[in-house]
């Protein structure tokens, strides 16, 4: 019966970090559908994004739904920001080209947030922190419960969104044929910055969840390597794929540290990134796609 | 016999059947050209039988031997080359390092000697120069050798783009739209090359071609397409007076246009 | 503009373009040769250090600057080659042998984890390494009873013909040779098939396969050859820094590879020098102004990593050619004062090609 418990217990908490997985992972892939580039930085957007949250909530002292609102729309802004001045420039050069650019970004977020928040783990109080719920004998940490739900309701919200606004469906025109979009007269750049902008206010909603599980601190970006093992398993274009390989992952690394040996927990996320791409690199929902000729 | 021989190849692509049964042979040392409007599935034809796509079902034949599942790198090495229709050349590289590229078949040195530069990799680098040096010749491209294929003009890369297929000394030519994006007088010259490379190479060529003049100019056989289906398949004015063809082209039934 | 007249197809297979060139060549080569004699012990052991990551820059380059392949891992070849050195040297392995070892195994690794991750598009690949390189620095980390965990193990002095090497200057020689000797494979296999194909496949995989080219078979040639390469210079870095320990083998210095080839100029073997010299000199320049910055800003402890980023972005944004394409650009203009071509160095308009299947 204990054993029963625990093993819900792991299950919950891997699909909570799963969810924040699923996140980021969503924000590659919004950014991917759109300009076929990876944005190597999105884990250090939501670093960023958690520490927007963490002045506005705790040094200015700002209610929680207050601040995480506000924190989600500055840090869109500054994804809009970032595309329009400096990713718009390198469309066109080599994919790699944007790897290592948006690589670079990461290291000089990370440098940013270090000058002007330092280098300490920082958290700020939450409606969730230190709380359980009680679902029928399971205790379930509120932090953990509200990553969940608050995953489910922006998929919700990114639903409705894409299908039912004017907007959102320019978006998926100008993700599935830029240049008919253009001749339609879809400002494809602009969208392309809003997709920006969406994706890094994702993230920051992904920092702003993680913060009462584990502090927001620099290098909290490194988490997005796990990410990229639940795009791939989503199968990089699919926003359903990436959360399910986002919750695949974090359960399958909660168990590899409850049943392995210290250390395997790690690289979990990264071994299974590895198989994927040996085995399926399609991923477990798309269809493998070549270059027309 | 035939020398290529295409067995009710069909490919499908989701729901959509872009090839549906269709056979047809190519004699030794003649031109055969497959025309059709947009979409009829003729570059399709071409990137089957360079093996970019595999067939869904069906048997492509070349000199008696079947090739329906040999990988894509070994269709040039059998003596199959192609263009393509938006021109697929190394931009970064010069038009000389491109041509070389298409003797890459007949390389025969191992890896570790190239490391070395062994002498026998200097002898055998000698020899395929002086192939694509007469490949240089016979199309007239002397002017451009040393230079980068991103910085010449789309005429010459169409013409560089013919070259990198001889290279590879093909027994079957497969042409891509040879005349798009070309001007009339381009068009012409192109129409030229064609006819020297049939008769004074020898070599078997297959073409899908928008522009008619250039299909009268130098085609012996004409196929046309539709909806991934064959249609006509004759003379260049047999198939052009095809009242199926009028109609693919123009579009609705004869009766109602006439 | 200097021409070259060609007489003979032989010409355009020599490793130099000319007589003239072969002189400035063989003249660096006698400079380096006396340098150490001249030269303090301070700049000795940093032009070793350059050579070494040059020993890696040229790997990375054929694989990045010429297949158009990424990784983001080879920092974990690195310390694959410098660990096998270092072990192997401490069952008592003679040095002459456990240098090739460490590269050969280092290339194994290499094709190993390329083989199966090269089918896919470059930016599987960026990810791929990624993971791979987080691996094996975990492996690093705990396969303790090899590589001595996160407290490292003290290497031992390699021996040449009795020669001990371990001080600055025998490293010095010893990766100048090695340096050597990588470049002249490296030019040999550009002017053989095998980098043509390489090059093909970079601009083109679609017709590179067309052409008869093994996609897969090239690809994993050139990662094993790259991977190989950073191998050797692992093997040299363990003497350099004579301590392994794990974390010198992170994210950050995989970075600073890549930093190598893109800062040198992409496509360019003298590109992955000017590069390396670039890589090891932006650490000497911050530690001489770092007192002299307002606001405490040098004694920032991610200064270093963000401006490897902030040098990567610039050099995208605006020199995609790199140190190579600027010194081109120098000389162009230096043989052509006061003719100067307006057009000459501008950058031409490019357009994304998209990789999708519609």
């Amino acid at each position: 019966m204990e054993d029963a418990a625990r093993i819900l217990q792991l299950v919950v908490n891997g699909a909570a970090a799963g969810c924040i997985y699923g996140l980021i992972a969503l924000g590659f892939v919004l950014i991917y559908k759109a300009t076929e580039m990876v944005n190597f930085a999105q884990g250090d957007i939501m670093m960023l994004g958690g520490f927007v949250a963490f002045s506005l909530i705790a040094k200015f002292g700002m209610n929680y739904w207050v601040g995480a609102l506000l924190a989600i729309v500055i840090t869109a802004a500054f994804g809009y920001l970032l595309d329009a001045v400096v990713l718009r420039r390198v469309i066109g050069q080599p994919q790699f080209a944007v790897v290592m650019l948006t690589l670079g970004l990461g290291f000089i977020f990370r440098a940013g947030a270090g000058i002007t928040w330092g280098y300490d783990s920082v958290g700020f109080n939450t409606p969730f922190t230190n709380k359980t719920v009680n679902m029928g004998g399971l205790i379930v940490g509120a932090d953990n419960l509200s990553i969940i739900v608050g995953t489910l309701l922006l998929c919700v919200v990114l639903f409705i969104f894409f299908n039912k606004t004017r907007l959102g469906v320019a978006m998926q025109a100008a993700s599935q044929n830029q240049l008919a979009a253009y001749y339609m007269g879809i400002p494809v750049r602009r969208i392309f910055s809003l997709i920006w902008a969406i994706s890094a206010g994702v993230a920051c909603m992904a920092g702003i969840l993680l913060s009462p599980v584990s502090m927001i601190d620099v290098n909290m970006g490194s988490l997005a390597i796990k990410s990229f093992a639940a795009a791939v398993i989503g199968g990089f274009g699919s926003i359903p794929g990436s959360l399910i390989g986002g919750i695949l992952v974090g359960i399958v690394e909660q168990f590899a540290g409850y049943k392995l040996p210290a250390g395997f927990q790690e690289v979990t996320a990264n071994v299974v990134l590895l198989l994927m791409l040996i085995v399926r690199p399609q991923g477990l929902f798309a269809e493998r796609m070549g270059k027309r000729v | 016999m035939s020398m290529f021989q295409a067995d009710d190849i069909s490919v499908r692509f989701g729901g959509i059947r872009a090839v549906d049964s269709v056979s047809f042979d190519v004699q030794e040392g003649e031109v055969f050209c497959i025309i059709g409007p947009n979409g009829a599935g003729k570059t399709t034809i071409f990137n089957l039988i360079s093996r970019i796509y595999s067939t869904t079902s069906g048997r492509l034949v070349f000199n008696g031997q079947e090739f329906t599942h040999t990988p894509p790198d070994r269709i040039a090495g059998m003596g199959i080359a192609r263009t393509f229709q938006n021109i697929e050349l190394f931009p970064n590289a010069t038009l000389l390092q491109n041509l070389l590229i298409g003797r890459h078949c007949h390389h025969k040195v191992g890896f570790l000697s190239q490391m070395a530069f062994l002498p026998s990799v200097r002898r055998e680098e000698l020899h395929h120069r002086e192939k694509v040096e007469d490949v240089i010749a016979f199309l007239g491209l002397q002017r451009y050798r040393d230079s980068l294929i991103a910085n010449l003009p789309y005429g010459v890369r169409k013409v560089v783009e013919l070259g990198r297929a001889l290279c590879t000394e093909p027994k079957l030519l497969l042409l891509d739209e040879p005349s798009s994006g070309l001007n009339v007088e381009e068009t012409e010259g192109m129409g030229f090359w064609i006819e020297d490379i049939k008769k004074d190479l020898g070599i078997t060529v297959i073409m899908v071609e928008h522009d008619m003049a250039l299909v009268n100019q130098v085609s012996d056989r004409v196929m046309a397409l539709n909806y991934g289906k064959v249609i006509a398949m004759g003379s260049p004015s047999e198939v052009q007076s095809h009242p199926e063809v009028i109609k693919a082209y123009l579009g609705g039934d004869l009766e109602e246009a006439a | 503009m200097r021409h070259f007249f060609r007489t003979d197809y032989r010409q355009d297979l020599g490793l130099y373009k000319s007589n003239r060139e072969r002189f400035w060549y063989a003249l660096l080569l006698v400079l380096l040769i006396v340098a150490p004699m001249i030269l303090g012990e301070f700049y000795v052991g940093e032009l070793g250090g350059l050579f070494i990551f040059a020993v890696a820059g040229v790997g990375l380059m054929l694989l990045v600057g010429y297949t158009g392949l990424i990784s983001l891992g080879h920092a974990a070849f690195l310390g694959i080659g410098a660990y096998t050195n270092a072990v192997l040297l401490k069952q008592g392995v003679p040095f002459l042998i456990t240098l090739p070892i460490a590269g050969i195994f280092t290339g194994i690794c290499g094709a190993a984890i390329g083989r199966p991750t090269l089918r896919m598009s470059g930016l599987y690949l960026a990810i791929a390494t990624l993971a791979f390189g987080s691996i094996v620095g975990t492996i690093f980390q705990k396969w303790e009873h090899v590589t001595g965990g996160f407290d490292g193990f003290a290497v031992p002095t390699p021996y040449v013909f009795g020669i001990p090497l371990d001080n600055t200057t025998g490293i010095y020689y010893m990766s100048l040779v090695v340096l050597i000797f990588v470049m002249w494979i490296a030019a040999n296999l550009l002017r053989s098939p095998t980098g043509r194909a390489w090059v093909a496949i970079r601009d083109s995989e679609v017709s590179a396969q067309s052409m008869g080219i093994n996609l897969a078979r090239y690809k994993t040639m050139s990662f094993a050859i790259s991977a190989g390469m950073t191998g050797l210079a692992g093997a040299l870095f363990a003497h350099y820094v004579r301590f392994l320990a794990p974390d010198a083998f992170d994210v950050l210095l995989s970075v600073q590879f890549i930093t190598i080839v893109f800062v040198g100029g992409l496509g360019s073997l003298r590109g992955a020098i000017l590069g390396a010299a670039f890589v090891r000199l932006l650490p000497q320049g911050i530690a001489i102004v770092r007192d002299d910055l307002p606001f405490g800003i040098g004694r920032l402890p991610g200064l270093e990593p963000s401006l490897f980023g902030l040098v990567l972005v610039l050099v995208i944004l605006f020199q995609p050619a790199g140190l190579n394409g600027m010194w081109l650009k120098f000389k162009a203009w230096f043989q052509q004062y006061p003719f100067k071509r307006m057009v000459s160095g501008r950058r031409q308009k490019s357009y994304a090609k998209s990789e999708r299947l519609r």
